[in-house]
């Protein structure tokens, strides 16, 4: 039990005088996404009855391979920043927000790795 | 999880009916929530009959017919009767408004009347506004200056003035916050649409000089940030005021000063 004024509860820690920059990236990598992700559909649909080699010839050019890996990076940034502000609306207790946060950001982190690496390994193959 | 159901001593029963005597000419139904902390006993909804006849056209004028000739024991909060003082704000017919200013005309079958959502009540339609005033003393709502003031007022130009245009008019009746989700899960941390539309009203006075600081206090995951332009503010405002865009201009000016 603890008595403390309205105020002092709402004042708690203070401001944390961060935020924009995840909001202000959330944004950013959104508004990247829309044509990224029409391109990623556009040549998953023509390339998707492809040979192995028409492919792998048509990732190695630099220009597929920069959009696929800058798309990768946008989709796993974003699902990590969206996810992170889901879990601090909704998930309590607390450590169990922690805990979700952590396992969440390991994930998506090793995914965009993977993924990331499997693209430049098929491209400089 | 964030608790999404009414926890067992919180749910609503059934409770009395007052029905209109014979003489009643155009009987209109009220289903009203209820609870006495005095009692023990879950909240209900009580029906009152009563006769618009001999009524008033707004949903106030109805409580307090129901207050003064049905059932004594109906406690609500009102003063101004005229959409000023934002005293009688409740959640009327699935929405946040004034009692003062909703006729009831407007609601079609019978009018069910709750509390604001997710605020402590202290008794039937009186929720308990304690933190959300200390939020809004946490904004330092007064003109902040160093420069000592000139012999006559502070000067500020029209087109300044007029930026306060839409703020200004805000009566703090706690509509918009309270039917904000984001305010409903995180309402400890989060400020809410009516106390930033606030913040905003003193962040763009030209007269004020403490703009980095205010923005400064804003800048947190919580305080601003759990703001997801879900609009209800602006949809349920009884004021027609927009709390969404004062809250985004906030935004833009947390990344214009990067």
């Amino acid at each position: 039990m603890s008595i403390r004024t309205p105020l002092a509860n709402v004042r708690g820690l203070g401001s944390a005088k961060d935020g924009t920059h995840h909001w202000w990236m959330q944004r950013v990598t959104s508004i990247a996404l829309v044509p990224l992700m029409l391109w990623f559909i556009f040549a998953m649909l023509r390339y998707s009855r492809a040979e192995y080699e028409v492919f792998q010839h048509w990732l190695s050019n630099p220009i597929n391979a920069g959009l696929m890996v800058t798309f990768l990076f946008a989709v796993f940034y974003h699902a990590k920043l969206g996810m992170q502000v889901i879990y601090e609306d909704y998930v309590r207790p607390e450590w169990v927000m922690y805990l979700a946060l952590l396992v969440t950001q390991f994930v998506l982190f090793l995914l965009g790795a993977i993924s990331i690496i499997s693209v430049l390994k098929i491209a400089l193959a | 999880m964030a608790q999404f159901k009414l926890p067992a001593n919180s749910v609503i029963g059934k409770g009395k009916t007052y029905y209109a005597g014979a003489g009643a000419k155009n009987v209109r139904r009220f289903q009203i929530y209820r609870w006495d902390p005095d009692s023990g006993e879950n909240p209900r909804m009580d029906t009152y009959e009563v006769d618009l006849a001999a009524c008033g056209p707004m949903v106030l004028d109805a409580l307090l017919k129901i207050k003064n000739e049905i059932d004594p024991t109906l406690t609500l909060r009102r003063s101004c009767r005229e959409g000023v003082c934002g005293s009688c704000a409740m959640n009327i017919d699935g929405t946040n408004t004034l009692a003062c200013t909703k006729a009831i005309a407007d609601v079609s079958g019978e009018i069910k009347i709750y509390p604001l959502p997710h605020m402590p009540v202290i008794k039937d339609l009186v929720p308990d506004l304690t933190h959300f005033y200390a939020q809004y003393t946490s904004i330092k709502p007064w003109l902040q200056a160093e420069t000592p003031p000139p012999a006559r007022e502070r000067l500020q130009s029209k087109e300044d003035r007029a930026k306060l245009d839409g703020l200004y008019e805000c009566i703090l009746c706690a509509c918009c916050s309270t039917s904000c989700p984001s305010y409903w899960w995180n309402g400890e941390r989060y400020l809410g649409p009516s106390i930033l539309l606030q913040a905003y009203r003193w962040i763009v006075d030209s007269r004020d000089e403490f703009t980095g600081e205010r923005l400064d206090d804003l800048e947190d995951p919580f305080r601003l940030y759990r703001c997801h332009t879900i609009m209800n503010c602006t949809k349920t405002c009884p004021k027609h005021l927009n709390p969404a865009k004062a809250i985004a201009e906030i935004k833009k000016l947390m990344v214009e000063r990067r």
